[in-house]
């Protein structure tokens, strides 16, 4: 019976996410990232044309209020040099400094600013905002296999315009396969070769949702490498523990037992 | 320590016994950790140590990150986004709090379903019991209360729906509400007293968790036969017992490293999966988020909340009887604070003499439905209020409160239980042999 219990109780577990699981989503893609699984890393270069495409696309409605410029620099992050970061802070973005009573150059201790537009949302958190995956039946299954899909709802999202317009109560919205209810309001951002790297990457609509999707996971979760490598020396050291104890309990409670009869 | 006779603490040295006689502290340090602790004990007796773990892990990363948490509607959003990324090591102090709580609410449903199985809510364990409800009512305040502390927008819509309970309660329902959120609505003088007694709350739990092991420790632990262990003479208890070190210690510590590796991974790997996304999203109390979902461990509660609507026949002569004071959401109320009070009534709601289930042919199917029920409420509640779920939360709410109202008191009349053994050396012979066969002889026949 208690095998019974112990098993619900690790349903328990997958039964969670059964939270996320009303609405009609639209439809997301699984996108493969360099950083999903317990090993997986951000890819620099990937994080650096993400950075790019927000700056010349994103940023001119989105902000990302919650990330100070200077961990652009980190190494698990995309990694710049500082007086790169200084020289971006500098050309791309005004602050208002209270003491000057003025706008004046960012620097990098500076966030990024807030959103221009009042409904633009914020793009710091977006990638832990939302859920991709969904189900089935509530029960939570696929974001235990597939991961949340915060990242890879943002690249549908971007690459999902059907091309479709309707003007409703005076606004223009446009059809998108990802967007619950599957109209949205933001014009599609994204086309074919928008932006231009200087290592002449791909620039096609679907690698460029893939970057700019990867670099706003990281935004959203800046540590996330060092909180993978915690966990597997956490998880290495409690099984190793584990073993220890359970050869300890063998041990002690061998003259106890007699032979199992069964 | 009452109960089970076994050695006490002696003190030799002239230090010992000049202490002793003034505080006797280390005799009882001695005699808690040396208390004679039934041998036959199984896994599901290893949840009281992973809960006492939980709740020190939660003080501790709790303590952390106060340190750098901010109470304030402009600012919380952020101070735990600086947690997130600035402070050291704060996105693991972060996700091992939040995650904590799950493991915390693992590890409590466990250990209050083993209660149900084995009987050890009965006489006399009534008083371990019923601080053991009150420790997890505790719990649930504190949860949800710390829920709303990261100022997303499922803190403030959870926070606006169950604070919203307490309007219901008749005549005096919104002046409550009103007084317990510090204005008309939720807002900053709600974060600051949901931040002070989430800080507060905790240390309550840790002093009712002394009296919960106080109680058990002058019954003695239950054990999965529920045959109690003979108390005539000191040997005749040790037939029966083990000390609680190191025996039980370390099987307790060896499955809480094997539940910590898991949980660990889950913290590592996926710290998100237990939480809703909503919550990256910073409240707005101008946009109401499609479906305000609770955290996983209230789903089954909350399910029993919503199932009662106005067009349940219960629900329209409740109104009716009661004139209307009684209407479908005070009822969904009365029902969820119900369905924990039948629970906590389990020890005189259940007439049965046999302790448990293991010997119990009849009441193990209504139990392991019970379980199921549990489930279903969990999956249900997460469900939008919309047909069919709205019956089958009927439905799996009926079965929580018969189980404990008719089913119980039923079974102890009609059910003819199975033999059980006489002592626990017995029950413990029979699954693992004399110990004296030794080693290397043949197996040995057990007493049955």
């Amino acid at each position: 019976m208690f095998k019974t219990i112990a098993l619900s109780a690790a349903l328990a577990i997958g039964l969670a996410p059964a939270a996320m699981a009303a609405g009609a989503a639209g439809h997301v893609e699984d996108f493969a990232f360099s950083f999903e699984g317990p090993f997986g890393t951000f890819d620099q270069n990937q994080l650096q044309r993400g950075l790019k495409i927000y700056t010349e696309v994103c940023a001119a409605c989105h902000g990302m209020k919650q990330v100070p410029l200077r961990t652009l620099s980190a190494e698990d992050g995309p990694g710049m040099p500082e007086d790169q970061v200084r020289a971006y802070a500098a050309e791309n973005f005004e602050v208002f400094d209270p003491e000057l009573d003025d706008f004046r150059p960012a620097t990098p201790t500076d966030h990024f600013p807030a959103s221009g537009m009042e409904n633009a949302p914020d793009l710091s958190l977006m990638a832990k905002a939302r859920a991709g995956f969904h189900g089935p039946y509530g029960l939570g299954i696929n974001q235990m296999f597939k991961g949340m899909g915060g990242p890879e709802y943002i690249a549908s999202l971007l690459t999902g315009y059907t091309g479709e317009e309707k003007q409703e109560a005076g606004a223009i919205l446009y059809e998108n396969k990802a967007f619950p209810g599957g109209w949205i309001g933001m014009a599609p951002p994204l086309y074919d070769e928008a932006v231009e790297f200087a290592d002449g990457h791909a620039n096609d609509i679907h690698h460029m949702a893939e970057d700019v999707s990867a670099f706003l996971m990281w935004t959203a979760e800046p540590k996330l490498m060092a909180r993978k490598q915690a966990g597997f020396v956490g998880v290495l050291f409690l099984t190793l523990l584990s073993v220890l104890l359970y050869l300890t309990n063998k041990r002690i409670w061998a003259p106890v037992k007699g032979k199992k009869s069964a | 320590m009452a109960g089970i006779p076994h050695d006490h603490y002696e003190p030799k040295t002239g230090g010992e016994k000049w202490l002793h006689s003034r505080l006797p502290i280390v005799g009882l340090m001695y005699d808690t950790i040396m208390i004679p602790t039934p041998k036959n004990l199984n896994w599901m007796w290893i949840w009281g140590i992973v809960l006492t773990f939980c709740l020190a892990l939660q003080i501790v990363t709790g303590i952390v990150l106060v340190m750098h948490y901010t109470p304030h509607v402009d600012l919380a959003f952020a101070s735990v986004e600086h947690i997130m990324r600035n402070v050291n090591g704060g996105y693991m102090l972060r996700y091992l709090h939040m995650n904590g709580a799950s493991l915390f609410f693992v590890a409590v449903y466990a250990h209050i379903f083993r209660g149900l199985y084995y009987g050890s809510y009965k006489a006399p364990r009534e008083i371990t019991w019923i601080i053991g409800m009150l420790i997890y009512l505790l719990m649930m305040g504190t949860a949800f209360m710390g829920y709303v502390l990261p100022w997303g927008q499922m803190s403030f819509w959870g926070a606006t729906v169950i604070t919203g309970l307490f309007g219901a309660i008749p005549f005096i329902g919104e002046a409550l509400q009103t007084w317990l959120l510090g204005g008309p609505a939720v807002d900053n003088a709600t974060l600051t007293r949901f931040f002070s007694l989430h800080y507060l709350l905790p240390f309550v739990i840790a002093g009712l968790v002394i009296v919960h092991i106080w109680a058990f420790h002058t019954t003695g632990n239950n054990n999965p036969t529920g045959v109690e262990v003979r108390r005539g003479s000191k040997e005749e208890a040790a037939k029966d017992t083990l000390p609680f070190w190191p025996y039980f210690v370390i099987k307790d510590l060896f499955a809480l490293a094997v539940i910590l590796a898991v949980f660990w991974a889950i913290v590592g790997f996926m710290p998100n999966y237990l939480g809703h996304p909503d919550n990256y999203i910073e409240a707005n109390p101008l946009a109401t988020p499609a479906h305000i979902v609770p955290e996983w461990y209230f789903l089954p509660f909350y399910a029993i909340l919503r199932a009662f609507t106005d067009e349940v026949w219960v629900v329209q002569i409740a109104s009716f009887v009661t004139g209307g004071i009684i209407d479908a959401k005070f009822f969904g109320v009365l029902a969820m604070f119900g369905a924990i009070a039948v629970m906590a009534l389990a020890p005189w709601l259940d007439t049965s003499s046999v302790r448990s289930g293991r010997y119990r042919p009849m009441f193990k199917w209504w139990f392991a439905l019970l379980v199921v029920d549990f489930f279903v409420l969990m999956w249900v509640g997460a469900m939008p209020a919309e047909e069919p779920y709205n019956t089958i939360s009927l439905i799996a709410s009926a079965y929580w409160f018969a189980y404990f109202l008719v089913i119980l008191p039923l079974l102890g009349v009609i059910e003819k239980p199975d033999p059980q053994p006489a002592t626990i050396e017995e029950d413990f012979d029979a699954h693992y042999g004399k110990p004296d066969a030794g080693k290397g002889a043949p197996v040995a026949t057990p007493a049955e």
